[in-house]
C-alpha cells in the first residue's frame, strides 16, 4: 500500500524514534496528561507561555510511532504561535485527520504536520494521531477557564 | 486438509486471518443454518401454542441438549445461554459470588485472566470485603505447582482460571488446579473461551464447577455464549437478570422463579445464535477434535520455528510445546505493536495489537502491549509465510530508526 510507505516517512520516523522535543521542561506553566487506554499510549505535554505566545513545549511518555511523532511535530508547529494561531492549527489538523477539510490554503498552515494526512485513510490509527492534539486542546481549554490563558487577538 | 474452502469470507477477502483468538470466521454450514432458521422456523420459543413456535422451541432446546453432550454435562439443565463468556462470568460473580463470599474470604484468579474474569471479581470482592489474590506466572509463562499451592488455601472460596491464555497461549493445568482447589473447599470457574475451539472439553473429567465460553470463537455467530454450572450450584443461586420467561408465578409484590435452565434466561433469547452454535458444533464434530488438534499443532510448530529465527522479536510463549495452544504474542524490539499491526495489515495480514483485555498481565510482563497472531483450522502454512514476510518488512522499515 503506497499510503503506508508515505505515512512512515522520514519526518514521522525521526520524530517518533529520536525526538528532541521529548524531554522534561523546567518551569512549565501548564501540564496535561493524555492517554488512549486501548493501546496504552500515554503522553505528558508541558507548555511555557510568554503573554499569549506559546514560548515552548515538551513531552514525555510512550506510544506508537504515529502518536509519538504526531506529538513531536505538533510541538514544532505550535512553538512561537499565539494561542489564536495555535487553536486554528489544532482545528485544521483535527479536521484533516477526520477528512473534514481538504482546503489547501488551510492545510498549508499545518507546516510539517501535513505529513500525517494519510492517517485519514487509516481509521484504526486516527486516535494515535490525534492524542497530542486533543491533549493540547484540553490544556488550553483548562487554562482559559482558569483565566490563566487569555487570547488578546480574538475578540 | 483444506478447511479454508468451507469459509466463504476467504473467497471474498484475500487475507491471512490470524485473529481467531478475537473471533473465528464462520463456515458456510453455520451461515446456511441461520438463514434456514429464519426462512423456515422463526418464532419466539417457549411462547406460542402454535406449531411454528414449537418448532423454534425445539431447535433452541435441542441445541441445549447438543451442547450438554458436547461438553459432557450430566444434564441439559446445566447449560445456560448467555450473550458471551463475559456475561456468563458476570452471572456467576453476581449470583454466586455476591451471596457466597464473606468478609476476609479469598478469591484466587490467575494473572493471565481476561478482564472478563477479573473485573467482576474486583467488584464482588470489594462489595463483600473479601480478598482478590493472583496466581502469577513463572519465566516460562506458566503457573507453577508451587504457586498454585501457595495461593489456593483453606481460606479460598472461589478460583477463576482461564483454560488457555488469550495472550501467551499457555494451556493451564486446570484439572490439577480444580483437584487441589476442591481439596481446599473452593469452587472453580473455568474460562474455556480460548480452549474450546481447539480441544475437547469434558466438564465432568475436569471436575469444573462452572465453565464458560463464547460461541463466536468456535465458529458460531457473535452474541451467543454458554454457562455450564453444576446443577446443585445453579439451583441454589438467585437469578441474575429478571423478566420474561424466567418466572413461574408473578404477583403484584413477589415472584417465584422458573426452574433450571429458564431461571437464568430472561427475555427473548438469541435463538439465531443458539441455532448457529449448534451448526458450529456439528461442523467441529464432522472434522473431529483430534484432526483439529493435529492441524493446529502442526501450524503453530511451523510458526514457532519461523518466528524463533527472527532475533529482533520478543516472543511471549512457553518453551514447553505441549503446554502451548494456538496463540503467539510477539513484539519487534523497539517498535510499537500498533505500528507493526498497521504494516502487517497493509500486506493483508490480520493480527491483533494491544493489551488483549489483559492489562494486569501486560503490567506484570513489563510491557504495554503486544502483537498477537492466533491460528485456527482455516489457516495454512502460506498464512504463516505471509506473516513472517510482513514482519520482516516492518522490521526493515524501522530498522535504521530503532534505538538499540
Amino acid at each position: 500500500m503506497d499510503n503506508l510507505d508515505e505515512l512512515y516517512n522520514d519526518i514521522i520516523m525521526e520524530h517518533s524514534m529520536n525526538s528532541y522535543n521529548k524531554k522534561k521542561m523546567e518551569g512549565a506553566d501548564f501540564s496535561e496528561i493524555g492517554h488512549n487506554p486501548n493501546c496504552g499510549d500515554e503522553i505528558t505535554l508541558e507548555m511555557k507561555m510568554d503573554g499569549d505566545v506559546i514560548e515552548d513545549m515538551a513531552f514525555s511518555g510512550h506510544g506508537c510511532a504515529i502518536s509519538q511523532a504526531s506529538t513531536s511535530v505538533m510541538i514544532d508547529t505550535l512553538r512561537g504561535k499565539t494561542i489564536y494561531e495555535a487553536k486554528e492549527i489544532i482545528r485544521i489538523f483535527i479536521e484533516m485527520i477526520k477528512r473534514e477539510t481538504k482546503d489547501e490554503s488551510e492545510l498549508e498552515k499545518l507546516e510539517d504536520a501535513i505529513a500525517f494526512k494519510n492517517v485519514s485513510n487509516m481509521p484504526a490509527r486516527v486516535k494515535c494521531a490525534l492524542l497530542a492534539w486533543h491533549t493540547v486542546e484540553d490544556m488550553i481549554e483548562k487554562g482559559e477557564s482558569e483565566g490563566k490563558i487569555s487570547c488578546k487577538c480574538c475578540h | 486438509m483444506n478447511f479454508k474452502k468451507d469459509f466463504p469470507i476467504f473467497e471474498n477477502k484475500n487475507i491471512a486471518y490470524l485473529d481467531s483468538g478475537a473471533t473465528a470466521q464462520k463456515p458456510k454450514m453455520v451461515i446456511d443454518r441461520i438463514e434456514k432458521f429464519y426462512e423456515n422456523s422463526n418464532a419466539n420459543p417457549h411462547r406460542g401454542a402454535y406449531s411454528l413456535s414449537i418448532e423454534a422451541t425445539f431447535q433452541y432446546e435441542a441445541t441445549r441438549e447438543k451442547i450438554a453432550k458436547f461438553i459432557n454435562a450430566k444434564s441439559h439443565e446445566e447449560i445456560i445461554f448467555s450473550k458471551n463468556a463475559s456475561e456468563s462470568l458476570n452471572l456467576i460473580a453476581y449470583s454466586y459470588g455476591l451471596d457466597n463470599l464473606k468478609k476476609d474470604d479469598d478469591v484466587v484468579i490467575s494473572i493471565m485472566e481476561h478482564h472478563s474474569n477479573l473485573v467482576p471479581w474486583q467488584f464482588v470482592t470489594q462489595k463483600t470485603g473479601s480478598n482478590l489474590k493472583y496466581m502469577y506466572i513463572n519465566d516460562q509463562f506458566e503457573i507453577s505447582e508451587n504457586e498454585i499451592k501457595e495461593k489456593i488455601t483453606d481460606n479460598t472460596k472461589i478460583v477463576g482460571i482461564t483454560h488457555v491464555s488469550n495472550v501467551t497461549g499457555t494451556i493451564n493445568n486446570v484439572k490439577e488446579i480444580i483437584k487441589y482447589a476442591h481439596k481446599k473447599g473452593a469452587v472453580v470457574i473455568v474460562d474455556a473461551s480460548q480452549s474450546i475451539p481447539h480441544m475437547k472439553i469434558d466438564v465432568q473429567d475436569l471436575g469444573a464447577d462452572f465453565l464458560v465460553f463464547s460461541g463466536h470463537k468456535m465458529l458460531a455467530p457473535l452474541g451467543i455464549g454458554v454457562l455450564y454450572g453444576k446443577k446443585e450450584l445453579l439451583n441454589k443461586m438467585k437469578p441474575f437478570l429478571m423478566g420474561g420467561d424466567m418466572i413461574e408465578y408473578v404477583y403484584e409484590q413477589k415472584t417465584t422463579f422458573a426452574s433450571l435452565p429458564n431461571k437464568f434466561e430472561a427475555g427473548t433469547q438469541n435463538v439465531e445464535g443458539v441455532v448457529g452454535l449448534g451448526a458450529a458444533i456439528d461442523y467441529i464434530e464432522s472434522i473431529g477434535y483430534d484432526k483439529i488438534y493435529e492441524h493446529d499443532k502442526e501450524l503453530v510448530e511451523y510458526a514457532r520455528e519461523k518466528l524463533e529465527k527472527l532475533d529482533y522479536l520478543d516472543l511471549y510463549m512457553t518453551p514447553n510445546r505441549e503446554n502451548h495452544s494456538a496463540v503467539i504474542s510477539f513484539n519487534i524490539k523497539g517498535v510499537h505493536p500498533h505500528d507493526v499491526a498497521s504494516i502487517l495489515d497493509s500486506m493483508g495480514v490480520c493480527v491483533r495489537s494491544g493489551n488483549h483485555c489483559a492489562q494486569p498481565l501486560m503490567r506484570f510482563l513489563g510491557i504495554d502491549s503486544t502483537c498477537r497472531a492466533s491460528f485456527y483450522i482455516y489457516n495454512t502454512k502460506e498464512d504463516v509465510d505471509k506473516l513472517v514476510m510482513a514482519i520482516e518488512k516492518a522490521y526493515k522499515m524501522f530498522e535504521k530508526y530503532i534505538q538499540k
